[in-house]
């Protein structure tokens, strides 16, 4: 037991003349020499810390009269160790720290990038490109405030300065902010750029020359397989015939109009998402996945994902975009009304167009249209037989296609018209498919219509005057009343056809067998007697 | 009016038609249940009964989005005919008020996310909780980790800990759930933003909570900013 504090019991019966009966201290002297004996012993060193008790008394009290926190005694004991913590970080500095580095500089770094303007810059504004567009980021990030959506003003301009930086990297004839999809470990920043023309589709022409060569050697192998294959006994053949691939829309039409470039954070380079195919999209209706932030993530899921986390995204890109971008109706006309509206994919501003009214705008869902097709089921804008193609690529086919053309026959899909107005939006259940607000009741004349997608969630769009713009901020999923419900292994495939030669047949009985025996022996006698009867004759 | 000594801006929940902006505010008693107040416009505030266990279980049956009009009434009939015919029999019409729903729902979300960092709040030997006066922020370090994050509810699964993990546990400040062992797991994202000088926690569960600290400070705080509906899909969406 070590020494005692003052207010426990027991205090003091180590030192002479100190009982616990007595009270008081008559004798002035003793109190001197008393007090000096306590300072003595607060002034002892302990041995373990070479603390000693009277100094660090001072210290708390010091820290405590210094910073005077309210309810004290509640938090005596963390006021102590801080005060003792404070004491041997000193002491025990015998230990160069190690200069971290934190995060946040390296981040800092980054973002300082962005702000350093490069020299040869002016130079380059005056070649035959011209000046592509950059959005005016902050003014649309304005326009949404307004309506309470956005970012932050910080995140705006450093995004509007990653765009800048982006146009001055890559061939870009306009571009867009799209919005922000969040996801678990980061979030993706996405800008809607179209190239100059000729610039991406070189990319696309290597690509496909490069699966048509390595197709036409995996034909040339699967032949001399086969050959080989056919002098064994083969495994019944699988009559499996997987569907046609549906192609993917060129470049520049339907769903791959635009191209997208993805960056986690503003200041992080940019990444150009690949042009997505119709199965990607068909695919990606049926499952329902958080991104993770990383491109190269797989998409675990069942009906399993063509792709990886690139792909998902763009395919969602691609859904909400066909599904939220509007506009203010009459914006955008047709350039050529002559044509269908099937093919009519061409769409320019309308120079004559007068915008409605604020609160036209708000109370009425026709006045706003969608500018970008929708997605057929087949997961392209327009619709195209898959069997048709399929006759150019593989030769061997034939014999199968005959039978394709004969059995099913896909039906022509047919989506909706380019520059629908969104009142045809069909809503779910009891749930109208757009919300629209105006900005501010108190000041009529500087509001601003604001439309919110009840399909998905996070699809905002607003318009005043000429100005409109969509934008997306959200977890990028669709919103559905009821549960996702994954769709459901196919059922197991009949491993071989049933026939005579492998279905099972019953054994005959002993009764049958007997039967069958007596039969046998009858005919035989029967035909006996008929050749005795012939030899009689 | 209401003689609430510190007020918060609990969140926003979007309707069809409109969206209710709704704030707590304590008085002198911090241990008490706070009380929830909800508006419209923000310029009109009503207050909002407490939840009882009726309306948490209706609630939980019904699906959609909120109107936006807390007089519109849910049909239970169309629903769920058996919880409609037990309450016809108790006397009562088989309609629930948005309003009650959206007590319920606020009342679930706070059970179920509101989070508050490690050590923000102590408790004392008596029982009573109090805020941490000497609360510093976490550390960068510990502000990545997920078990620096309580749930600010009664604890359900503290018992449940291995002595081993008992042993480690600060009794005054350690004595709520911590986010790791929630399920499913991987509910909680956690990102760093601003270059990390703010962590930003989001729940996946309730879409639309978002919880944010600045390590090294004392602040923190969450916000619902969101559609008010539970994601029920969250095991297929991991």
């Amino acid at each position: 037991h070590g020494p005692y504090q003052p207010h426990e019991p027991g205090y003091g019966l180590d030192q002479p003349g100190y009982s616990p009966y007595e009270d008081q201290i008559p004798d002035p002297q003793a109190r001197m020499l008393a007090i000096k004996n306590a300072k003595a012993y607060l002034l002892k060193s302990s041995t373990r810390s070479g603390l000693n008790l009277y100094d660090h008394f001072a210290n708390i009290l010091t820290k405590i009269l210094d910073e005077q926190p309210t309810n004290t005694v509640d938090i005596i004991e963390d006021i102590s160790k801080d005060v003792k913590w404070a004491q041997f970080q000193k002491k025990m500095d015998t230990l160069r720290d190690e200069h971290l580095i934190l995060p946040t500089y390296e981040a800092a770094e980054k973002c300082k990038a962005l702000f350093v303007k490069e020299v040869g810059e002016e130079e380059e504004l005056d070649e035959e490109m011209g000046q592509p567009s950059l959005p005016n980021v902050m003014e649309t990030a304005f326009y949404f405030e307004q309506a309470g959506i956005g970012l932050d003003k910080d995140e705006s301009y450093y995004i509007f300065l990653s765009l800048k930086n982006l146009i001055n990297v890559q061939p870009i004839q306009t571009c867009r902010f799209w919005g922000k999809i969040l996801g678990l470990e980061m979030n993706y920043i996405i800008a809607e750029v179209q190239l100059h023309e000729g610039e991406g589709e070189e990319e696309t022409g290597e690509q496909e020359e490069e699966t048509v060569a390595e197709g036409e050697q995996e034909m040339d192998e699967a032949e001399e397989e086969g050959e080989e294959k056919e002098k064994e006994a083969e495994p019944p053949k699988s009559t499996y015939k997987p569907p046609p691939e549906v192609p993917k829309e060129e470049n520049g039409t339907g769903t791959n109009k635009y191209i997208y470039f993805v960056c986690n954070e503003p200041g992080k380079p940019w990444v150009k998402l690949p042009p997505v195919t119709p199965a990607q999209i068909v695919c990606a209706r049926k499952i329902k996945k958080f991104f993770t932030g990383r491109l190269d993530a797989p998409v675990v899921s069942f009906p399993p994902f063509p792709g990886n986390e690139a792909n998902y995204l763009r395919a969602q890109i691609a859904r909400i975009s066909a599904g939220t971008h509007v506009s203010p109706t009459g914006f955008y006309q047709f350039a050529n009304e002559d044509e269908e509206d099937e093919e009519g994919d061409a769409y320019e501003e309308n120079p004559e167009f007068e915008p409605p009214p604020v609160v036209e705008m708000v109370e009425s869902l026709a006045t706003w249209a969608h500018h970008v097709k929708a997605i057929l089921k087949q997961g392209r804008c327009v619709w195209i037989n898959p069997s048709q193609k399929s006759e150019e690529n593989e030769e061997e086919d034939e014999e199968e296609e005959d039978k394709e053309e004969e059995g099913e026959e896909q039906e022509e899909e047919r989506g909706l018209p380019l520059l629908t107005l969104i009142s045809e939006d069909e809503g779910m259940k009891n749930i109208p498919a757009w919300t629209a607000q105006a900005s501010t009741n108190l000041i009529p004349q500087y509001s601003v219509a604001i439309l919110q997608s009840n399909r998905w969630p996070g699809a905002y769009a607003f318009a005043s005057g000429r100005k409109f713009d969509n934008i997306y901020f959200g977890w990028g999923h669709k919103y559905s009343p009821e549960s996702h419900t994954p769709a459901l292994p196919p059922p197991a495939q009949a491993e071989y056809p049933s026939g005579p030669g492998i279905t099972e047949t019953v054994d005959p009985t002993v009764e049958e067998e007997i039967a069958f025996r007596v039969a046998q022996e009858e005919a035989l006698a029967g035909e006996e007697e008929e050749e005795e009867e012939v030899e009689d004759d | 009016d209401y003689r609430f000594e510190r007020v918060w801006f609990w969140g926003c929940i979007q309707g069809l038609r409109g969206a209710y902006y709704i704030a707590e505010g304590l008085g002198p008693n911090r241990a008490a249940p706070r009380s929830r107040l909800y508006s419209l416009n923000c310029l009109d505030w009503s207050l909002l009964t407490p939840a009882t266990k009726e309306m948490l279980a209706l609630a939980e049956q019904l699906k959609g989005r909120f109107q936006g009009d807390p007089s519109f009434e849910y049909h239970l009939a169309e629903i769920n005919a058996e919880a409609a015919a037990r309450l016809a029999e108790g006397g009562r019409e088989p309609v629930i008020k948005e309003e009650a729903r959206l007590i319920a729902t606020i009342e679930q979300i706070d059970r179920e996310v509101a989070i508050v960092p490690r050590g923000a709040f102590v408790k004392t030997p008596l029982g009573s909780v109090h805020e941490n006066r000497h609360f510093e922020g976490l550390s960068l370090l510990e502000a990545k980790k997920l078990s620096s994050y309580f749930h600010f509810t009664e604890p359900v699964n503290l018992k449940n800990k291995t002595l081993q993990e008992k042993a480690d546990l600060d009794p005054s400040t350690d004595f709520l759930d911590s986010l790791e062992h929630d399920i499913p797991r991987g509910s909680w994202s956690i990102q760093l933003e601003k270059g990390g000088t703010v962590v930003v926690l989001r729940s996946l569960l309730w879409l639309g909570l978002t919880f944010y600290h600045v390590p090294k400070t004392k602040q923190f705080g969450y916000v619902y900013f969101g559609t008010g509906e539970k994601n029920l899909d969250l095991p297929f969406m991991l």
